[in-house]
């Protein structure tokens, strides 16, 4: 066993660079100014999501992690951005700034602070079956990037981003998933992922016709459904 | 085996609707699956009654059926096939597009009925997802700029209490795998829960009831429900507010049994607490609202309070108070938006002026409101009025007093909201003395509100004994 130890010492440093760098995809898809670059860095969010997959998968070695993190790489790496660029017309894909209701300093700080509470919030958890190893990298982050997806979803006003805010929350749930609940039945994981593709496809359809329709993909603008007192 | 085809119907219905594109073809499709999905729900039901466990099982750990997944089971079947009825009527009028419909509409009650069957709370997570998936695209089928907002709302918060309720699931299966748990299904975690660490159980249970809370329509993330309630077709409002509340409400129900066995958790606290809120502010935005699909929506948010509330407030009498509430929602809810509906296609308009007068303009779409509004404000004797009424005596029972209080009150106050509407509605003069209509009511439109006002009226004074100890056997599945 001691023999191992040097092992699998370097592979949890690798999984917590692959965890800061997941902390640091989810920041960019907080801040980033244009649609394009909200995506890429999902790409790069979900390619971590993988490698940490892949890292906790090694030792003990474990066949259902990798095929997790196999699943994840061919769905959210590849599949999923060629139906969003193919679904959605390039008018969706304009390089152009997209306002945010939060400055981007501001957002800045407020993710910071909801990572810190994302820390703070599990620190309960591990104590309560005194957790060691990938757990206590894992659990934190995707909390945070939980936190971070619904942040936003709250601040983003345009309809790609907020799409891309609800599948960060699924990648943070993920990324906690990986190390708590590595033994999933496989057919779980595999409807997990059929699952997230029927979600792209439906969202990509409904962006579509809110686009055609309204003219506009601003989805934060729309406000004709509320409450009014009688006049 | 059952339970298998069961699954199976509807998703023979969607495909069939897809590929064959003649006229009609969908609506006969799906009201035959409708039909079969009821009468397979009512022998499945036998089942679980007559066995001795009361389980019925098909695949051991996976797809097994009990007596709260029966009346889940049953009431989606019934509202089912109540809605493909009502389609039939509904899509004569609409601007084509029946298969897309068909499509979505078998896909939605696949996605529905296959809750109650499933036993690892995992893939139930997967179906609840899907419930939302399939009926995004019902809520914008109408295309305009409002049923496209009311899709977009849905679509974005439920879906994240959905990821927030997949985080609550994950912790759960850690916790039930520190507890050494050996089949991970529902009953499995109530074998489990005493060893499971109490302080992962809180975090799952208040997950999962915050994201799934979301999808229920509890209050504060309750502001898509009204709107993705009011701008779907009436068939669709009917299965949304009638039966995919309660589907997900059901999910939360099933994991109450599991915590309670944790006192340190306060779950019941929490339960009160999140369902108080819910009924109050549903009350007082029922007085306010202009729109009378909106009504019968923010109806739903009070009823899924009421029953959230009762749950927390537990024992005996007040879960079989759970069970007829569900049960009573469920049937009477799916009446009032096809009473609705009705004025809907009469009228050509949703808002509460400018309809008065129904009674005589258009008799039987007016009783059929009247009865639904009575019906659903919980005025005596029908179901909901039993229910309430048992959920307030075992509120005393147990000295909660103050929750009993604002229960009452909150009640009241929607009561008066929910008739001073319907009444002005269905009696209030009529000033502009049109008396033309846009159309006339299709047939099978008012024969779906005639076999909808069946249960409707009679359960309130008459419940079959079978329904009966299916609702004694499912209250007791939520424990002392």
């Amino acid at each position: 066993m001691a023999m191992f130890t040097g092992v699998t010492d370097l592979v949890s440093n690798l999984n917590a660079l692959a965890g800061g760098l997941f902390i640091v995809a989810t920041f960019g898809i907080v801040v980033a100014r244009q649609v394009r670059a909200c995506l890429r860095f999902f790409i790069l969010q979900s390619f971590f999501l993988a490698v940490s997959a892949f890292l906790l998968g090694m030792s003990p070695f474990s066949a259902h992690l990798m095929a997790v993190g196999a699943i994840n790489l061919v769905a959210k790496v590849w599949i999923l951005p060629w139906i969003l660029l193919h679904m959605l017309s390039d008018e969706v894909y304009t390089r152009r700034e997209i306002d945010q209701v939060v400055s981007i300093p501001a957002s800045l700080i407020i993710a910071l602070v909801l990572t810190i509470v994302a820390c703070f919030f599990s620190l309960p958890w591990l104590r309560a079956v005194s957790a060691t190893g990938a757990p206590c990298v894992n659990i934190p982050i995707g909390l945070a990037g939980l936190f971070l997806g619904t942040y936003t979803l709250t601040a983003r006003r345009e309809a790609i981003p907020q799409l891309l805010g609800l599948l960060a929350m699924e990648n943070g749930a993920f990324f906690a998933g990986i190390a708590i609940a590595p033994d999933l039945p496989l057919i779980a994981e595999l409807a997990l992922v059929f699952d997230l593709l029927i979600l792209i496809f439906v969202v990509a359809i409904l962006t579509r016709r809110v686009h055609k329709r309204i003219g506009t993909t601003t989805v934060g603008m729309l406000a004709k459904l509320r409450e009014e007192p009688y006049k | 085996m059952i339970l298998i085809v069961l699954m199976i119907i509807p998703l023979i219905a969607a495909i069939l609707s897809a590929l064959i594109d003649r006229p009609r073809f969908g609506a006969v499709i799906t009201l035959t699956g409708a039909i079969g999905i009821l009468v397979l729900s009512v022998c499945s039901i036998m089942g679980v009654i007559s066995s001795p466990g009361h389980v019925l099982v098909s695949i051991p750990g996976w797809i097994a059926l009990d007596a709260f997944g029966g009346l889940i089971l049953f009431l989606v079947a019934f509202v089912n096939m109540t809605a493909s009825l009502f389609s039939v009527g509904y899509m004569d009028f609409s601007k084509g597009g029946s298969r897309r419909y068909y499509l979505n509409f078998n896909l939605f009650t696949f996605s529905m009925l296959v809750v109650p069957l499933l036993q690892e709370p995992n893939i139930v997570w997967i179906a609840v997802e899907l419930t939302t998936l399939f009926s995004v695209l019902l809520v914008g089928f109408e295309n305009t700029h409002e049923a496209l907002e009311a899709a977009w709302k849905y679509v974005v918060l439920t879906l994240m209490g959905a990821a927030i309720a997949l985080l609550g699931f994950l912790i759960l299966y850690w916790a039930a795998r520190h507890a050494r748990i050996e089949s991970y299904t529902w009953s499995g975690l109530l074998l489990a829960a005493p060893q499971m660490s109490p302080t992962l159980l809180e975090a799952a249970f208040i997950f999962i009831l915050v994201g799934f809370g979301a999808k229920v329509g509890l209050v504060p993330l309750h502001t898509w429900l009204p709107d993705a309630h009011s701008q779907a077709p009436s068939p669709v409002c009917a299965l949304l507010s009638g039966v995919e509340t309660t589907v997900v409400l059901y999910v939360i129900l099933r994991l109450l049994p599991v915590v309670k066995l944790v006192p340190s958790l306060h779950a019941d606290m929490w339960l009160v607490s999140f369902g108080l809120v819910s009924v109050g502010a549903a009350a007082f935005l029922l007085l306010q609202v202009r729109d009378y699909k909106r009504l019968f929506a923010f109806s739903t948010v009070e009823h899924m309070g009421i029953i959230l509330t009762a749950a927390g407030i537990g024992g005996g009498l007040a879960h079989t108070g759970v069970m007829l509430q569900i049960m009573g929602h469920a049937l009477t809810k799916s009446f009032c938006f096809y009473a609705a509906g009705s004025v809907l296609l009469l009228m050509g308009t949703r808002d509460i002026a400018s309809v008065r007068g129904l009674i005589k303009r258009a008799p039987a779409t007016g009783v059929a409101l009247l009865l639904g509004g009575l019906a659903i404000a919980g005025a005596p004797p029908f179901v909901l009025f039993m229910s309430e009424f048992s959920i307030l005596r075992a509120g005393l029972h147990r000295g909660e007093y103050f929750t009993v209080g604002l229960l009452v009150l909150f009640i009241a106050i929607a009561f008066f909201a929910i008739m001073n509407h319907v009444s002005r509605m269905v009696f209030g003069s009529d000033e502009t003395g049109e008396n033309s209509f846009s159309m006339p009511l299709p047939m099978s439109c008012k024969f779906t509100l005639a076999v909808a006002a069946v249960p409707v009226a009679v359960l309130g004074l008459y419940i079959p004994g079978v329904l009966y100890k299916l609702l004694i056997l499912a209250a007791s599945t939520m424990g002392g």
